[in-house]
């Protein structure tokens, strides 16, 4: 728990509230970032590389793309609970982390989509 | 009136999950962006942030099931190989796809993107339901928590969009059918 002094309502009198660390969903939202990254990057590799499309089907019926998810998914959990376990009582700057997020959120939407991935 | 069992399938994770989470999207968006606006500390108790925090619960329920069985169940049908010499592409929706310039970048662009874009959704979502429940109505303490999750939604509700889109336009040009008929009326005999 983290610390708050609030502005005096009246005169003389002050409010102390008790707000939960930021850190826990700076964790959370950092880690979405760098799954979604995840997501793109492995859907660039397994276009572009034959082994990689051989490496990541996990499951036949379904080709590479079970493991391009099935990675992802692992990738943003492992970051989640290594950021988690970093930041828990910690206060993180929410500003930086979300301009990270969000940057990474959208290079992985763009990574994903086929015109672009063609460009790799 | 008849149905395949693969078209039932589809109709579950099209107009199911993913019709659903569409729906329950844009009830979210608005939520957070209205839910969790600094209020004064009195009007606390009528907060309703852990019914948001249920509610962005069951989207991330709709969301893993709309991709789990979309990839698992659906693709599968969708990308099976057909035989060599095989003239009939109907039961292959991507060889059918394929085998005419008019209709290729239906798979290469939009079932491509379709596919890989979808799993953010379970990602972005899931995310935002843990934050929510986990802070309640702490949110409003951290005021740039609301603007990282906006984004978050908001993220995923366009990509819910453009997967439900092509979803439903490969099942106009190539639908995945096959399976067991299931006679949902009998008609009358002409």
């Amino acid at each position: 728990m983290s610390y708050t002094l609030l502005e005096p309502k009246s005169e003389g009198t002050t409010t102390v509230i008790q707000t939960k660390q930021s850190g826990p969903a700076a964790a959370a939202i950092l880690a979405a970032g760098i799954g979604t990254l995840a997501l793109g990057v492995l859907t660039i590799l397994s276009d572009k590389s034959l082994a990689s499309k051989n490496l990541l089907a996990f499951y036949k019926p379904t080709g590479s793309l079970s493991g391009v998810t099935t990675v992802a998914v692992v990738v943003w959990l492992a970051a989640w609970v290594l950021l988690d376990r970093l930041w828990k009582h910690r206060d993180v700057s929410l500003k930086k982390v979300n301009a990270v997020s969000i940057v990474l959120l959208a290079m992985g939407v763009l990574a994903t989509f086929p015109p672009i991935t063609e460009l790799f | 009136m008849e149905i395949t069992t693969r078209s039932v399938w589809t109709l579950i994770h099209g107009m199911g999950f993913g019709g659903l989470y569409l729906l329950a999207g844009t009830g979210a968006t608005f939520a957070l962006y209205q839910a969790f606006q600094p209020v004064e500390r009195d009007q606390a108790s009528t907060h309703p942030s852990r019914l948001i925090g249920i509610y962005l619960s069951v989207m991330a329920a709709l969301a893993w099931l709309a991709v789990l069985s979309g990839t698992y169940i659906i693709y599968p049908w969708y990308r099976a190989s057909a035989p060599i010499g095989e003239h009939n592409l109907k039961a292959y929706p991507r060889a059918l796809l394929l085998s005419s310039p008019s209709t290729s970048a239906w798979h290469s662009l939009g079932m491509e993107w379709k596919e890989h874009v979808a799993w953010l959704v379970p990602i972005a979502i899931t995310m935002a339901a843990v934050v929510a429940l986990r802070y309640g109505r702490e949110i409003v303490n951290h005021p740039r928590l609301r603007v990282g999750l906006l984004a978050f939604v908001g993220t995923s509700l366009i990509a819910s969009g453009v997967a439900g889109f092509f979803g439903a336009m490969l099942d106009k040009v190539a639908p995945v059918e096959g399976g067991q008929t299931i006679r949902l009326v009998k008609g009358d005999q002409r």
